[in-house]
């Protein structure tokens, strides 16, 4: 389907993941994790998706543009551990075309 | 010995909505939380963020729902142990259940309801290798009973509101107070944060950014920490201390819960279906996020309907055979255990000149 991005997603066991993700349903990249289940349900996205717990943190691996990252998520970030330079939080990428190709790899759990 | 009817385990929403339909039935409860006031995660994790799907309120405060969930229910007397986790749980011979806390508070009751929704918050503790052999040898997550820090030197690491409140507190306790934090950032109300700028001013706070603790020194407690400046691995040093404080939020863990022989799946516990909420253990039920089952939302208003439930089945173990039709509360009313009565105002009948 046209409205869907491909992602590769590495799960916190290192399986890469290949997976369509929609572009129309207000989704991010914590709930596509959750909706594939590439993560046991519990150990991601505690705080349902507001910057507050840093369980979706991930390592961005390709070099696609992201949004620009807010206030709350960069002071998450600086209380979260390991934290890389490439971390983000999926709960703050939001689904759009411009993620087409988008590779991360799940940080671990904390 | 804490006995009541029904013990609930969580004093999130749906342990709090369930002593209200429970007390409806006549039955006593009694709450057990890991966090030292209820509302679970409304109260810990976002008080201030609007919640707009609880049916009636187009937008509530998830402090305000908790504020308002303990006004409905407090004719029906609740009592509360907090600040305590449910460590363990035993089966009498009589059918009730013993649980008992991790400080050895014991609760007895016929019907136990876990409304544990993630499980219990435990602090997040900082990644550094020997830091477990320091835990109460200096080292603490929490702040209990801040005396003991009266007239010690304290490091606190962390940028979160509670790390610069108790700053802000035992800069008038402690000897010295130095706030470690690895950005210039802080995020906090703005009150707190202008306040630790102001005694950092003073000379009464000692910061110490961007930077991070990465190793605890000492033998048998704390005598130092080592802190590294971020972005300048070379400059290593050490802060001579008697307390160290990392105060990195609070992250839900199922914890004992998961060992009481309930069936898991998903960190959740599996409920027979969605007659009732209980558990493979019968006289357990779970309610609210902490259960799964086919179709299964984690939804506060889930949580509403899962505990309402639960009392129904829990009526009929604590009171065998008894009859009882369902009641609704504008003809009934809601007769309180401390003797209050609500009730819908009488009609006026009377003739019309």
């Amino acid at each position: 389907m046209e409205q869907d991005v491909k992602i590769r997603i590495t799960d916190r066991e290192g399986v890469t993941h290949e997976v369509l993700a929609p572009t129309d349903m207000a989704m991010n990249l914590m709930e596509v994790v959750r909706s594939y289940e590439l993560a046991p349900e519990g150990t991601i996205g505690t705080c349902g998706g507001m910057a507050m717990c840093a369980s979706c943190q991930c390592y961005v691996v390709s070099d696609t543009e992201l949004p620009e990252m807010q206030d709350d998520e960069e002071a998450m970030l600086s209380e979260a551990f390991y934290v890389k330079d490439n971390s983000r939080l999926g709960c703050q990428i939001h689904i759009t075309h411009a993620l087409e190709g988008l590779e991360v790899e799940l940080a671990p759990e904390s | 010995m804490i006995k009541t009817d029904i013990l609930i385990i969580g004093a999130g929403p749906t342990g709090l909505f369930a002593v209200f339909e429970a007390g409806l039935l006549k039955m006593k409860c009694h709450l057990i939380d890991a966090l030292p006031q209820p509302g679970g995660q409304c109260t810990e994790l976002y008080p201030k963020k609007p919640i707009y799907d609880i049916p009636g309120f187009p937008e509530i405060l998830a402090g305000d729902l908790t504020t308002n969930l303990l006004e409905q229910c407090k004719q029906f007397e609740p009592g509360f142990t907090l600040g305590e986790r449910a460590e363990t749980i035993e089966k009498q011979e009589d059918g009730s259940f013993i649980v008992t806390t991790n400080k050895g508070t014991k609760h007895q009751a016929p019907v136990v309801a876990i409304a544990g929704g993630l499980g219990s918050f435990e602090p997040r503790k900082p990644l550094i290798a020997n830091i477990g052999y320091f835990e109460d040898k200096g080292v603490e997550y929490f702040i209990k009973d801040p005396e003991i820090y009266r007239n010690k030197r304290v490091v606190i690491s962390g940028g979160g509101d509670s790390a610069l409140d108790w700053s802000i507190f035992l800069s008038d306790i402690a000897s010295e107070v130095t706030l470690i934090h690895r950005r210039n950032e802080f995020r906090g109300a703005l009150d707190s944060v202008d306040k630790v700028q102001e005694l950092k001013d003073q000379g009464k706070i000692t910061l110490v950014t961007p930077a991070e603790v990465i190793n605890v020194v000492g033998d048998h407690k704390v005598d130092a920490v080592v802190v590294t400046q971020s972005h300048n691995i070379e400059k290593e040093f050490e802060i001579e201390c008697d307390h160290f404080i990392p105060l990195f939020g609070l992250s839900p863990k199922l914890g004992p819960i998961a060992k009481w022989g309930l069936e898991i799946e998903k960190n959740a516990i599996v409920v027979n279906n969605a007659l009732d909420y209980q558990t493979n253990i019968p006289g357990i039920f779970a309610i609210g996020d902490v259960n799964t089952y086919p179709g299964k939302l984690k939804l506060i208003l889930c949580g509403f309907h899962e505990a309402t439930l639960m009392c129904q089945a829990a009526y009929q173990i604590i009171n065998p055979g008894k009859r009882y039709v369902l009641k609704y509360t504008t003809v009934s009313g809601v007769d309180g255990f401390d003797g209050s009565r609500k009730e819908a105002p009488k009609q006026v009948v009377k003739a019309i000149d």
